[in-house]
């Protein structure tokens, strides 16, 4: 099999998290090769919705990521062109009776302390925040650090970002799968294999998303990441009806929730296009995408529950994502002592667009040698072997 | 047929486990309605529209009934005996409804999910079940979009046929036909015996193409028949056939007042100088008929490329789809005609009873055999068509940057060529991520073959490896969605086949569908 050209890493799967780990990469200097087996955001990043969220976080490492990496989005706004529609709208999280709302306030203390701004909501304050909310709701948190991006256009313009001055330099081969990992005398990484040819370099990155198991097994190591089916609700073109992304504190509940079956809680969110979202539905049923008229018929339940106007509005089209997830709902992100050469960044659930930025950085920091933004330990890939 | 709105009717019309449930009361879902229905079983016909008939038979609404609709159909007699069949059974016709999905509910059970407002009192949800299904939702037209192709004037040419057919209504005075395939022949003959006149029919194919398949033409003669008399009837009303030329200009500033057609090469490249101008107030144009298959494509049905790039579903000798319970006739079979759907819809209608009454002879007489006989001759034939009309890739040559593609979003052939050039884009889907070409109203019905081919024409996939994934066939109120009846998800981590599904049958990132059967004709048929 012929050899072909070499960089210094090779990222495999251009999503958002791949797109972002070749970003930070280049912009320290590395050269890098990111090879996905279809399209840029052809996997479940075409499928987000593209909300930043810190608001449905408890306090923890997740937490500290997402801190991050608001901060590095709101970075990356004013250095990727306004396409990828960064709006730093605020999430409104509301509660349907008192009970809720004394959970949601013990809830949001806890998270102020550790560094989130959430600020409560009178019955009025929620009136004047989304006028067309249902008016019998108990109140509400307001949370001024939520944002969204388009995801894919996201991908997309880091990528090409990333090739900017400065950078090492980024090579991008679409339609190739990745096939194997080449190792030497000693088990370290040289490159991978591809059906067209192999392609060499000292460290490899696993961005693979929910793909990232199949990956980790290529190299010669476990990495249970399973997928976690969402489905989401898109609307006819409105005028702004919802200015920010309002979702019911249930939500919280389902995210953390290690359940198989259903659960929904739909967030509800205008775009900058017009189309309304409501997502996303969480259950565990492998890589199926049969539609679930269940599923359908709860987000648009909650949706019109939060927002009444919403009963007459059309849903033109609704689509299934399949979430990367992993047993502690941590993603995997670092280098993994099992084969030296290997880093992976993948496992990011429901909120690897929030957070891609933060894990691209840390690949930047540990292949640079430099320092690291936060701690990285929660997120060791090997975590899951009796040993780890 | 009863079909009365009284209360109680209603009431036992949603809560039946039907035999057979038909979505699409055309002349496919029409001849299978009433094959199965005079075999015993009970059945529901569905359809999104009012009256039945389809697009075939498309008839004025009863206020404007004054005009013989026979008048614009040959085959209306036979028609009119399907409707007779239909009002002497006890089908359950439910006019109106919108399928917007079909699901399975158990072993051997399917609910189909519709939204109505026949009854006057609003939109509201309706549930059918029933044991088996059978798909009849026909076509729609194939756009190829050309500088101009958005001014007003310019219309669909199926689109100006249904207009005549139902309201009687003439795009312009003076109406050039253009694109490609047998409609335009139809479509000019319609119009002009409706008092249009129709300077040319501009058709992008040549007719040798059919010359070379001489035994197919033999064993399709009535096809051919209606071909030639179009076409004589055309020219003694000094209607000019131009063939291997395309419109690849409109002229106008608020309506249309001319077109530019040029002559093109086999692969429909515009040759350079031959452009010339004819004066006219509208323009029909028609590029073929995309099968509309989205229900079935949900779930997990398999299909198969067309001669032409359309997907039709993949049928077994009795149109049973891949999915055991799922039928299909007509059109979602592949683009075939009147007569052939209405060959298969009759076919499916006697399988269908040979499977539920578990009786197998009846799907073993001699009327199955006569019209699986038929139905090969005029697959054939239609295959033999798609070939000759199928796009050729240089048909992207008559766009420039600025030619809107996506009518609905307002994305131009500009925006796509970079987001596949500069973004990583690779096939419909991820442009339509990339520019929101095909999220609007339609769908991506109007601009999915375009952007198609454009995609192909970036030298990325050859061939989109699946068809386009909607698994809401029409547009559903949030607020009916919301009032369904709750049920147990389910929560089986398995595909549609029972199988587990490791990888869904197209699964983004997966450039592969191994359930669509390849074949090697593109989306734009290359240069041969
Ligand atoms: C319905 C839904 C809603 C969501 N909403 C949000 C949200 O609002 N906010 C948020 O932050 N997150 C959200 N998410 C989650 C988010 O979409 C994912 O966490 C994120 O997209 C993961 O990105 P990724 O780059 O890791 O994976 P992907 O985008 O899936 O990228 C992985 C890539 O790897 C490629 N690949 C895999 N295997 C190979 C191989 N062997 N060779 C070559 N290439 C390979 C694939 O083709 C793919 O392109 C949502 C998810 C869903 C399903
Ligand atoms: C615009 C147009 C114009 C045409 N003009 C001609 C012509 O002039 N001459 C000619 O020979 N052939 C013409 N054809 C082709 C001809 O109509 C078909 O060959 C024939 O109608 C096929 O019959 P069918 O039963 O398969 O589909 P159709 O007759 O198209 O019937 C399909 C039915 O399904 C219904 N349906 C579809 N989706 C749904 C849904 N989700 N829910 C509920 N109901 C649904 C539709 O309302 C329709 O009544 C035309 C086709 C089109 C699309």
């Amino acid at each position: 099999m012929p050899t072909r050209s070499s960089a210094d890493l090779i990222v495999i799967g251009a999503g958002v998290v791949g797109a972002a780990c070749a970003y930070y990469a280049a912009r320290s200097g590395i050269s890098v090769t990111v090879i996905d087996r279809g399209a840029v955001a052809g996997g479940t990043t075409g499928a987000g919705e593209g909300n930043l969220l810190v608001s449905d976080k408890e306090p923890g490492p997740e937490l500290e990521l997402a801190l991050l990496s608001v901060r590095l989005w709101r970075e990356l706004s004013d250095l990727l062109p306004p396409r990828i529609e960064y709006e730093a709208k605020g999430g409104l999280v509301v509660a349907s009776d008192e009970a809720s709302m004394a959970a949601l306030r013990g809830f949001a203390a806890r998270q102020e302390r550790a560094g989130v701004k959430a600020e409560q909501a009178t019955v009025d304050q929620l009136r004047d925040l989304e006028p067309h909310l249902a008016p019998d709701l108990a109140g509400g948190f307001h949370y001024p650090q939520d944002a969204q991006v388009q995801p894919a256009l996201a991908a997309a313009h880091l990528l090409r970002a990333a090739g900017g001055q400065g950078s090492g330099g980024v090579r991008l081969r679409l339609g190739e799968e990745v096939i194997g990992v080449l190792t030497g005398a000693n088990g370290e990484v040289r490159g991978v294999r591809t059906a067209s040819g192999d392609v060499r370099a000292p460290y490899i990155v696993n961005a693979a998303g929910s793909w990232g198991g199949e990956l980790a097994r290529l190299a010669g190591v476990g990495l249970p990441v399973l997928p976690r089916r969402g489905f989401v609700l898109v609307t006819e073109p409105l005028p702004r009806v919802v200015r920010r992304k309002v979702y019911a504190a249930d939500y919280v509940a389902d995210v953390a929730s290690g359940s198989a079956a259903l659960q929904t809680s739909a967030v509800v969110e205008g775009t900058p296009s017009g189309p309304v979202l409501i997502g996303a539905s969480r259950e565990r049923v492998g890589f199926d995408r049969t539609l679930s008229v269940e599923a359908l018929r709860r987000l648009a339940a909650q949706a019109t529950r939060l927002f009444p106007v919403l009963a007459g509005v059309r849903a033109m089209r609704t689509y299934a994502g399949f979430r990367p997830y992993l047993p502690d709902h941590l993603p995997a992100i670092g280098p993994d002592p099992r084969v030296p050469g290997l880093l992976h960044a993948c496992g990011h659930e429901g909120a690897g667009i929030g957070l891609a930025p933060a894990t691209g950085l840390i690949v930047a920091r540990v292949l640079s040698g430099g320092q690291l933004p936060l701690d990285i330990e929660p997120f060791r890939p090997h975590r899951f072997d009796a040993a780890g | 047929m009863p079909n009365s709105p009284s209360d109680e009717a209603t009431d036992d019309r949603y809560s039946a486990l039907y035999d057979l449930a038909v979505i699409g009361a055309g002349c496919a879902g029409l001849a299978g309605a009433v094959a199965a229905s005079e075999r015993g079983l009970s059945v529901a016909l569905l359809d999104a529209a009012g009256q039945i008939g389809g697009q075939f038979y498309r008839h004025p609404a009863p206020p404007l009934g004054a005009v013989r609709p026979q008048a614009l159909h040959h085959d209306w007699s036979l028609f009119a005996g399907l409707r007779r069949r239909l009002e002497a059974s006890d089908i359950v016709h439910l006019a109106g409804h919108h399928v917007w999905t079909v699901v399975r509910e158990g072993e051997g059970e399917w609910a189909v999910h519709a939204v109505t407002a026949a009854d006057g009192t609003g939109e509201r949800p309706a549930r059918v079940r029933a044991r088996t299904v059978l798909l009849a939702t026909g076509a729609y037209e194939r756009h190829l979009p050309f500088p101009g192709w958005t001014l007003p004037g310019v219309v669909a040419a199926g689109g100006a046929q249904a207009m005549l057919k139902s309201g009687l209504v003439l795009p312009g005075r003076r109406v050039v036909v253009a694109g490609s395939g047998p409609l335009l022949l139809a479509v000019a003959a319609s119009l002009s015996a409706a008092g249009a006149r129709v300077p040319a029919v501009v058709e992008a194919s040549g007719y040798t193409g059919y010359a070379r398949r001489p035994g197919v033409l033999a064993a399709n003669p009535h096809k051919l028949m209606e071909a030639v008399i179009h076409a004589t009837g055309l020219v003694r009303r000094g209607v000019r056939l131009r063939t291997r030329s395309a419109v690849t200009q409109v002229h106008g500033t608020d309506r249309v007042e001319a077109v530019t057609v040029s002559r093109i090469d086999r692969d429909w490249r515009p040759l350079p100088g031959t452009g010339r101008r004819i004066a006219c107030d509208a323009l029909a144009v028609g590029h073929g008929l995309v099968p509309q298959v989205e229900l079935a494509t949900s779930l997990g049905c398999a299909t198969r490329r067309t001669e032409d790039g359309t997907y039709a579903l993949a049928l077994d000798a009795l149109q049973e789809t891949s999915v055991r319970g799922l039928w299909a006739a007509g059109e979602t079979g592949g683009i075939g005609g009147a007569d052939l759907a209405r060959t298969e819809g009759e076919l499916a209608g006697i399988a269908v009873a040979a499977r539920t009454r578990g009786r197998p002879e009846l799907a073993r007489g001699g009327r199955v055999r006569e019209l699986q006989r038929r139905r090969d001759g005029m697959r054939d034939f239609a295959d033999a068509m798609a070939a000759v009309h199928a796009p050729g890739s240089g048909w992207v040559h008559w766009l420039d940057d600025a030619t809107d593609v996506c009518r609905c979003e307002e994305v131009s052939a500009g925006a796509i060529r970079e987001a596949l050039a500069d973004y990583g884009a690779r096939d419909a889907r991820t442009v339509k991520l990339l520019t929101r070409a095909g999220m609007g109203w339609c769908q991506g019905r109007m601009c999915g073959a375009a952007v198609a081919c454009l995609a192909a024409g970036a030298g990325a996939e050859s061939a989109p490896a699946s068809p386009e994934r909607r698994p809401l066939a029409v547009p559903v109120p949030l607020g009916v969605l919301g009032s369904l009846e709750p049920s147990e998800p389910t929560a089986t981590p398995t595909g549609p086949s029972g199988q587990p599904d490791a990888a869904g049958p197209d699964e983004p990132g997966r450039p592969v569908d191994g359930r669509t059967r390849p074949s090697t004709a593109g989306p734009c048929k290359p240069a041969d």
